[in-house]
């Protein structure tokens, strides 16, 4: 096995620019599925049939569906319905759509965890349905829920590659149109698996410090 | 669409399957030995199998994909058949989520019925696979069934690198028919019915393996918040 360290000299700038698209995407993904996922949780309580099943069933297809078929699906299918987004901006919706599906059950979690005595509280005091919902339940439910949608914003970082076939040049698509100009594949994608793992330890160390200080 | 491509279709749902069922064996395999090992006495070998899982989650399963298919057959001179090296670096990068749920399941176990083992001076084998491995299993199912789910979604990614399985089959009939949204749905639907009755499968086989210990099946509707590690795709383990 050779090792070439020029090479890795020569792929450093460009994984450096990968690496700030996959931070952007991760992001905005990562801001779009916690919106969304209490979006959809939210749905998921109104109180009617005619919202909940739609909502479910969506929400269900989408989780068991792979997120790289997703992609593919707006990059092709939304041109044709004339639709036109950049790339970049077709993969954070698809990421953070894809991502929404499963904090969803983290909050409906979260929401389910709050005690019954806070909305007894909330109704003897007699607060609107508004209030009760931004005042009481949902601090509480949001505190509770920021370690395990941190654990999703983990596994998100891991998923920003897929980008790369939908041709957005995040690390992997850096890595991968470095390799073909110079012919050398072991150096950058060498990187690159480095460079995730240390991201993805320093996130966790992250967030295992953010959970001790919410812990108390 | 013409049953030429339908033809087409259903190769790419074949190997998507044999992809599964290959990559799900090997995964299997590694998660009992890399988490069994995660309660071995020695410290090294606890060490060795840590940071098998902490590389091996900490990396992302498509790196890890073109990592098999680029740098190995140069690095050590051979060439893996396609099918072999998906399933390879699908099989080691699941196995390290799937070593988590063992670890995890075992440590739930009653500690009594680890003491127990000892005072009836069982050697540590026979506790392994005569006490704890018998209780911790039914609960490792829910789990592994959600793993499972992530490793059918996982294996398209290997059309990336070519192979011929559904997402790539689409691919192809994208580019034949010049019109995405039709065959997308279908190739989404696939998945999700494939996924469906995977799901099925293992609520089965859960039920099974839990009238096995006198246990009903339990859906904990909090299990979301219980999550022990920090990057997780399995589920709750």
């Amino acid at each position: 096995m050779e090792w070439d360290w020029s090479a890795v000299s020569d792929f450093m700038p460009h994984f450096w620019d990968g690496l700030l698209v996959t931070l952007q995407i991760l992001v905005l993904g990562s801001l779009l599925s916690f919106v969304l996922g209490l979006v959809w949780a939210l749905l998921m309580r109104v109180p009617s049939r005619w919202v909940t099943w739609p909502v479910g069933a969506v929400t269900e297809f989408v989780r068991n569906t792979p997120l790289l078929v997703q992609l593919f699906f707006l990059f092709y299918v939304l041109p044709e319905w004339n639709v036109t987004f950049s790339a970049l901006t077709t993969g954070v919706v698809a990421i953070g759509l894809h991502y929404s599906t499963y904090t969803m059950q983290v909050y409906r979690a979260g929401i389910e965890a709050v005690p019954v005595g806070q909305w007894e509280a909330a109704t003897a005091l007699n607060l609107p349905v508004r209030r009760t919902w931004t005042a009481v339940v949902l601090p509480q439910a949001i505190r509770r829920v920021i370690p395990a949608l941190g654990n999703y914003v983990i596994s998100m970082l891991k998923d920003t590659p897929l980008l790369m076939a939908i041709t957005v040049l995040e690390m992997l698509g850096e890595a991968r149109l470095f390799s073909q100009q110079n012919f050398q594949f072991t150096e950058p994608l060498t990187v690159i698996g480095v460079a995730f793992v240390i991201v993805s330890y320093l996130a966790s160390l992250a967030l295992r410090a953010l959970e001790r200080r919410l812990a108390h | 669409m013409t049953s030429g491509l339908w033809a087409l279709v259903l190769d790419g749902v074949w190997v998507t399957l044999q992809l599964l069922f290959f990559s799900a064996l090997l995964a299997t395999a590694v998660s009992f030995v890399v988490g069994v090992a995660r309660t071995h006495r020695l410290w090294i070998v606890r060490f060795l199998a840590g940071f098998y899982t902490e590389v091996f989650r900490g990396t992302s399963a498509l790196v890890m994909i073109f990592w098999v298919f680029f740098v190995l057959p140069p690095a050590f001179g051979w060439q893996l058949v396609p099918m072999w090296a998906g399933t390879l670096a699908l099989g080691l990068t699941y196995g390290a989520y799937g070593s988590e749920i063992v670890r995890g399941a075992l440590g739930a176990v009653d500690p009594a019925q680890k003491e127990g083992g000892i005072a009836l001076s069982f050697t540590p084998w026979q506790r392994m696979r005569l006490i704890l491995l018998p209780q911790a299993v039914p609960e490792m199912i829910p789990p592994f069934s959600n793993l499972l789910i992530e490793l059918l979604k996982g294996t398209a990614l290997v059309s990336i690198m070519g192979m011929g399985d559904l997402a790539f089959s689409g691919n192809l009939v994208r580019l034949a028919l010049q019109e995405s949204a039709e065959i997308y749905t279908y190739v989404l639907l696939i998945y999700f019915v494939i996924a469906f009755l995977l799901t099925r499968v293992m609520r089965g086989l859960e039920r099974k393996l839990k009238t096995g210990v006198g246990k009903a099946p339990v859906r904990e509707p909090d299990t979301e918040l219980k999550r022990p590690e920090t990057s997780n795709v399995g589920g709750a383990a």
